[in-house]
């Protein structure tokens, strides 16, 4: 069934040439039909090839399937291969899963737009491009797909492209995560320099005995790896691209936010983990970016009033989780939070948009409200996403893995206290911004206008998001909560076993009720301050300190001003200086040397044949002379 | 016989030819003038290798002769054609009625 593999990412690939060349011309049925079959097919041969992995023996064992010879010049070498082994089979069913729901979910809420099909091929692209990111085993290939998986979100996020914003946002996502991809690049540059190859594996089987731990290359390496995984994965610094990436339709932003793009930046870290074990202080700075972006963005999640937006930031804060666990070297930590992740975030932003398809595409949570009894299945599922994403105790996947987090930067030796109370404080801020979505949104007095419930087609995938949401939590449970270990079992092979903790079992479910009290709290305050006394939140907000507290964080912390300042503004008045080509300025004056001498020549074109005939001569008189005297 | 004449004559004849010649190209006005002045020029040309071929007892200025002889041939065509042309153009052989075809653009 592994031979299988290629099939993956060559059927969206299928689905997106057909759909691009005929995509005009076929009935919409059609376009829908190879749209979603394409992943389709992906998802079915992902879990066939996953059972069979799985079940296999050993289990979890690594598997390589060589496609062509991609390029072999001078020594170098790259191969289109598909590596799948349990880290890449994990992302891969999250990809196309996941991804098969949200195509499912857009057939409906895409319907009524004309460029259907577009949709279609650009979603399909983005899929095979991620399944090529990863499921490639040399990061040459892997970079194919890190580079597809950047354009289509440029393509996607800037799909409405007559609206001037629409566009911005889109050049913005291109050129804030073309930073990091410059940096990857030149880490992958120095990888090769390095190594002579551009094979993952060789490479992390080489790098501890070329490198010692904390080897100024090592450290190199991994800092420009983690540049590129910062820009992808949206954070601390270059986070500010993914509020404004909300531009495009709504599915594009679940499948960004869940499956695809953001979810690439951890990966490519979980999958070069060896480089980051070689550079601790590396492996650090990625912990303390993560647990910055998780207070950052989470603050700033909490005062938004578009529910797109307030979805935006409760990603850059979660992904941030993923970023403090790969610091800590809670490897298999953080890619389970990934998955859970990506399904109550994809279910989170398809409720969003059936939210919004339901009322005139209204995206601001005060001018909704009470939805609860309108759309009954959106405001099930959503809240079930909502309290997943809260880490509701015991009941949902969002709390098995960031409990699982909590306690590694709790227990764990590379970690400190303030990195695990970071995490603590991010949890509970979590917990109100994710009910503050719910509450605002679906309950209290029924405000904007109502047009009807999302159709089946869109119920479909919410349900069943809504069900793994809690079904996953129950692959990986604490010592204190029945001890399962599937899905680290299944991670056992690629990753270092985390470091021997010696913590008692009742220090572990101590952590576990301390995050599920920080959690409860969280829900609490935002029961109190949005759904029982709204006073007392507009009574903050309204308090000077508190407006302009809510101002900042409404914005973002300033940093898109602070890089307008910066960066942006100097160089549009360098380029404004530079209009002239400030460099042309030599050529330019070569050009007007030689013209002034063609001018002063021409002077002595009389029309006159005998003038020139006396030039002839006395030419002829000069060069002969010369010829004589010398 | 002929190798009783000495070379510096023989080259100071064609040198004062080619003076003339030149100096008929130069001062001029007549179309057909000038072109007789340049046959001239070409025969001068054509006497020094002659000249020189007798003095060194080769034929090789004979050959040369003799291509001299149907260039200019050819160049009598081509420019009695273009007299032709010029004067049915301007209707005059003043070579200076030709100064209204420069470019006045410059």
């Amino acid at each position: 069934m592994c031979d299988l593999l290629w099939l993956i990412p060559a059927a969206p690939l299928v689905g997106f040439l057909i759909l691009i060349v005929l995509g005009s011309r076929i009935a919409r049925t059609a376009v829908s039909v190879i749209g979603v079959g394409s992943v389709g097919i992906s998802a079915v041969t992902a879990i066939l090839v996953g059972v069979d992995v799985i079940g296999g023996t050993p289990p979890g064992d690594a598997f390589s399937l060589l496609m062509w010879q991609w390029m072999n010049v001078a020594g170098f070498s790259a191969e289109a291969t598909l590596y799948l082994d349990g880290l890449s089979l994990v992302m891969m069913l999250v990809v196309t899963i996941v991804g098969f729901l949200i195509h499912l979910f857009s057939v409906g809420y895409m319907a009524d737009d004309e460029a259907f099909s577009r949709f279609f091929a650009y979603m399909n692209l983005f899929v095979s491009s991620m399944l090529i990111l990863v499921l490639s085993d040399n990061l040459l290939f892997l970079y194919l797909g890190w580079e597809g998986v950047g354009l289509c979100s440029y393509l996607l996020i800037g799909f409405w492209y007559r609206e001037p914003d629409n566009v911005a946002a889109a050049n913005k996502a291109f050129i804030v995560t073309r930073i990091g991809d410059t940096a990857m690049a030149i880490g992958l540059f120095l990888l090769f320099y390095s190594f002579d190859t551009l094979n993952i594996q060789a490479i992390l089987a080489a790098a501890p005995q070329q490198w010692q731990p904390g080897a100024t290359t090592a450290v190199l390496a991994a800092a420009l790896l983690l540049g590129g995984a910062l820009g992808k994965s949206a954070q601390l610094p270059l986070q500010t691209w993914l509020p404004d990436a909300m531009a495009g339709p709504t599915p594009v932003s679940a499948l960004i936010h869940a499956a695809t793009m953001v979810t690439a930046g951890v990966y490519l870290i979980a999958r070069t983990h060896v480089l980051f074990e070689l550079a601790p202080q590396v492996q650090f700075a990625v912990a303390v970016i993560g647990v910055l972006t998780v207070l950052v963005a989470g603050c700033s999640a909490l005062v938004q009033s578009d529910i797109k937006k307030a979805l935006a930031y409760s990603t850059i804060s979660q992904i941030g989780y993923m970023f403090l666990a790969l610091g800590i070297g809670a490897w298999s930590a953080a890619i389970f939070h990934l998955a859970t992740h990506a399904c109550f975030k994809s279910l989170l932003f398809l409720g969003a948009g059936a939210v919004m398809l339901s009322n005139h595409h209204e995206q601001n949570m005060f001018k909704l409200g009470g939805l609860r009894s309108r759309m009954p299945v959106t405001f099930v599922t959503f809240l079930v996403g909502a309290l997943s994403l809260a880490a509701l105790p015991l009941v949902t996947g969002g709390f098995y893995s960031k409990d699982l987090i909590l306690w590694y930067a709790w227990a764990s030796p590379v970690s400190t206290w303030w990195i695990w109370a970071g995490g603590l404080v991010g949890a509970l801020i979590t917990g109100v911004y994710a009910l503050r979505m719910v509450f605002l949104t679906f309950f209290g007095e029924a405000k904007g206008h109502f047009t009807g419930r999302p159709g089946l087609v869109m119920q479909i995938p919410l349900i069943i998001l809504a069900v793994l949401s809690v079904l996953i939590g129950f692959v990986q449970t604490p010592h204190s909560l029945g001890n399962i270990e599937l899905f680290s079992d299944l991670l056992r092979n690629v990753f270092p076993a985390p470091a021997e903790v010696s913590a008692t079992l009742s220090t572990e479910a101590l952590m576990q009720i301390i995050a599920g009290l920080a959690c409860l709290a969280g829900i609490a305050i935002a029961y109190i301050f949005f759904l029982r006394s709204p006073r007392w939140s507009s009574a903050v907000a309204e308090n000077p300190q508190g407006a302009l507290l809510h101002r900042f964080w409404f914005m973002g912390w300033g940093f898109d001003r602070l890089y307008d300042r910066t960066l942006v503004r100097p160089f549009v008045f360098v380029a404004r200086i530079n209009r002239r080509d400030v460099v042309d300025v030599v050529v330019t004056c070569i050009a007007l040397t030689t013209e002034a001498f063609h001018r002063a020549l021409s002077l002595g074109q009389t029309g006159k044949i005998r003038h020139y005939a006396v030039g002839m001569a006395i030419g002829a008189i000069i060069t002969i002379g010369i010829a004589v005297l010398l | 016989m002929i190798a009783s004449v000495p070379l510096e004559h023989s080259l100071l004849a064609a040198a004062v030819l080619f003076a003339l010649g030149l100096v008929g190209v130069l001062v001029r006005r007549n179309t057909v003038f000038v072109l007789m002045s340049i046959e001239i020029m070409l025969n001068a040309a054509g006497l020094a290798f002659v000249a020189a071929g007798a003095r060194w007892g080769q034929p090789d200025g004979q050959i040369m002769f003799i291509l001299i002889l149907s260039m200019a041939a050819a160049e009598v065509s081509v420019g009695l054609a273009l007299a032709f042309q010029f004067y049915r153009h301007f209707k005059s052989l003043d070579l200076d009625a030709g100064r209204t075809m420069r470019d006045w653009h410059v």
